[in-house]
């Protein structure tokens, strides 16, 4: 089959599955109820995780159903939480009329803010890229976030970047009876100042100054460590909750949706590479449709 | 008959009996009412006068200072007060404890305390308050501010003082330097490993006819990463331009989008090679994360580029990113300030730009006296914040050994 006909199948069965899914829902039926969640769940997890092998099928339609389904999702977030609610709910406050229409926002409550409009007319200036000939007005819009945020930003991190961890960092390196307390602070300032020093440019890194700057990489890479075993303790148990799905999912009253799948997936992937075998010089290609 | 008169007395003597004992117990029960002390009358305590409420000035409009006279009972009169309990109270919500402050033991008759409750009063909200004067015996009086009093913001904070001379320090610093480097004073930069390779990988991938994938991270710019992850994508666009070579910058925002292309485009300009520049090498993805990067990883699979640059702001995505452009066997450059990513980078990327360096990384590149100049400006300021820490730790030190009384720490002290 050809790439097309991949397309058009793909896109029929995500139309089926979302018509089943909304048409679940106004009959009031629970979709983990009769287990459709669970054969959905089963299949795009699947359909993710067998990226880890090569590229198939299975992780392209995947891929592209997450991507299509999230950008979506974000577009009408944005607009009724953000252009809806905040923007046009200050603008319109009440019921009015425009050019025959009639807009209301009032059940929002808020109350009008003509200050709003400024946003208004710098979102409108972006979409002005869509005609080429005032897309140079788009600009404007970017200079305003671009220095906005420029101006707040440097206040906050001096703030909370430079002098809350310097005053932090005036700890009492001796501490009579109590030895390991001065210990750890005297860790604490020689680990800092040695990964400033690190960070410095305009200075060559010899001599005493490249021993301290040495000292500083040694403290940046065991934080580092620490950092990288955290996180990979949290992603562990991101995975451990999708296996715990899986396994939640193969119950026989579900129809083993887990096992089912991932015996249908290998077996179609099998029979794809054994087809294609030896046409392409990838591993990927061997599951190209 | 004789036997019957016997009884009658007998029933008399003990009725007689019975009342004699009625009685005098009835006296012993009464007895203790005619000899109970006298009640003693506890008072409540006087109250707090002259309560008084005020706007906290040059301030940002989140404190309010409230004043009160110290009570007549309290280190005179019966000098039994406890404590005093300042409660704060706002039309239409539950009244709330702001303080309590025990006796005055000292001082004068005056108490003053800021009622900021950590940054919770709302600027031009009106609160009412009312001070509890609270005794040893638990009576207690109350004295209520008439009227109501609401904060207001000035427009200086002189909380923030310090803030400003940082400011004032770190701009004064960073403006010498760029007009040391202006004037075509050579500033030195010792090489960072990550920026020398940036040339090398546009190089190999235009060498294998492959193209060149750039990931601005998955921020919107708001985030200073996704801003110099931009200005590096400038030089990244120039030599792919120069090169022609293919790139590709997938994108979560869109506003990066617009931004990124307009850098592409005007890179692509100045190499002479506007015909090269496509709108579509500039590509909005999703915003989200997870999707985001399944669609890279998506688009890593099916084009192989040769380099694969991950410069902005990360966060989980970047394992996942950087796994997948190792397997390919790309030459892989990430540069991002997030502490909690570098780890990730370090391990599946050839080089790593980390923290600082990346944003070193854009003055590098360029060698713009204005951005070479901001960096020995900054390394300056880096310098003073080392001393600072130095001489704050000795001083805390020599504090606790009670050599000085004092510390530094009020001095970076932000309200």
């Amino acid at each position: 089959m050809s790439k097309d006909v991949w397309t058009i199948v793909s896109i029929v069965i995500v139309a089926a599955l979302s018509a089943l899914s909304v048409a679940a829902i106004s009959w009031g039926i629970d979709n983990h109820e009769i287990g459709f969640g669970f054969w959905i769940g089963s299949l795009l997890t699947m359909g993710i995780m067998s990226y880890l092998y090569a590229d198939n099928p299975f992780y392209k339609f995947t891929e592209h159903l997450f991507v299509g389904v999230s950008a979506s999702y974000w577009i009408a977030t944005y607009y009724w939480t953000q252009i809806d609610t905040n923007l046009l709910g200050r603008l319109f406050p009440e019921k009015t009329s425009f050019l025959g229409m009639t807009i209301d926002f009032s059940r929002h409550g808020h109350e009008q803010n003509l200050w709003y409009l400024i946003p208004l007319v710098l979102g409108l200036f972006m979409l002005a890229r869509l005609i080429p000939s005032i897309g140079w007005i788009s600009r404007w819009s970017l200079s305003f976030v671009v220095g906005l945020y420029a101006g707040l930003r440097s206040y906050g991190y001096l703030q909370s970047n430079v002098m809350q961890q310097a005053k932090e960092t005036f700890r009492p390196i001796i501490i009579p009876g109590d030895f390991w307390a001065g210990f750890n602070h005297l860790v604490l300032v020689v680990g800092v100042v040695s990964a400033l020093l690190y960070f410095f440019f305009s200075k060559e890194h010899k001599g005493m100054f490249g021993t301290i700057s040495r000292v500083g990489i040694f403290f940046l890479m065991v934080s580092f460590g620490a950092a990288f075993g955290f996180a990979v303790m949290g992603r562990i148990s991101l995975l451990i909750g999708r296996f715990d799905f899986l396994i939640r999912a193969s119950t026989a009253e579900n129809g083993y949706p887990s096992i089912v799948v991932t015996v249908l997936m290998v077996a179609i992937l099998s029979i794809l590479a054994m087809k294609n075998k030896g046409k392409g010089e990838d591993e990927d290609e061997l599951f190209e449709p | 008959m004789k036997r019957r008169k016997g009884l009658m007395r007998i029933g008399l003597l003990s009725a007689a009996l019975l009342l004699v004992l009625s009685v005098s117990a009835f006296a012993q029960d009464a007895e203790p009412a005619e000899e109970a002390p006298q009640e003693v009358y506890d008072a409540p305590p006087a109250p707090v006068t002259n309560l008084i409420a005020k706007d906290h000035v040059y301030d940002s409009g989140k404190e309010i200072d409230i004043e009160f006279d110290r009570s007549a009972d309290d280190g005179s009169g019966a000098d039994d007060v406890e404590k005093y309990e300042v409660y704060r109270s706002e039309s239409g919500s539950e009244e709330t404890l702001v303080t309590t402050i025990p006796a005055m033991v000292s001082g004068g008759d005056r108490r003053v305390i800021i009622d900021d409750s950590n940054g919770g009063l709302e600027n031009g909200a009106e609160y009412s308050y009312r001070v509890l004067t609270i005794d040893r015996a638990g009576g207690s009086s109350e004295t209520r501010l008439s009227g109501t009093v609401s904060p207001s913001g000035e427009w200086f904070d002189f909380k923030k003082i310090n803030m400003l001379a940082a400011l004032v320090i770190l701009v004064f610093l960073i403006k010498f330097f760029i007009r040391k480097a202006q004037r075509g004073e050579e500033i030195y930069l010792r090489p960072v490993a990550g920026l020398q390779a940036f040339d090398e990988a546009v190089g190999r991938a235009t060498e294998m006819g492959k193209s060149v994938l750039y990931v601005p991270g998955i921020m919107d710019l708001d985030q200073v990463e996704t801003v110099a992850g931009i200005i590096i994508l400038g030089y990244v666009s120039k030599m792919t331009a120069r090169y022609e070579t293919d790139l590709e910058v997938p994108v979560s925002r869109s506003l990066v989008m617009s931004n990124a292309r307009e850098v592409c485009k005007s890179s692509y300009l100045s190499e002479g090679r506007p015909e090269l520049f496509k709108d579509d090498m500039v590509h909005y993805l999703t915003d989200d994360q997870f999707a985001y990067a399944a669609g890279v990883n998506g688009i890593m699979l099916r084009k192989k580029p040769a380099a694969c640059f991950y410069q902005g702001k990360f966060y989980a995505e970047s394992l996942i990113l950087a796994e997948t452009g190792n397997s390919i066997g790309a030459i892989q450059i990430a540069g991002t300030a997030s502490p909690a990513q570098i780890p990730f980078f370090i391990t599946a990327c050839d080089y790593t730009l980390i923290g600082e360096e990346f944003f070193a990384a854009s003055a590098y590149l360029s060698q713009d006296p204005k951005l070479v100049g901001s960096l020995k400006g900054q390394d300056w300021a880096k310098g003073i914040i080392m001393i600072a820490i130095v001489v704050g730790a000795l001083v805390e030190t020599l504090n606790v050994l009670g050599v000085v009384t004092f510390s530094l720490k009020p001095l970076l002290a932000v309200g």
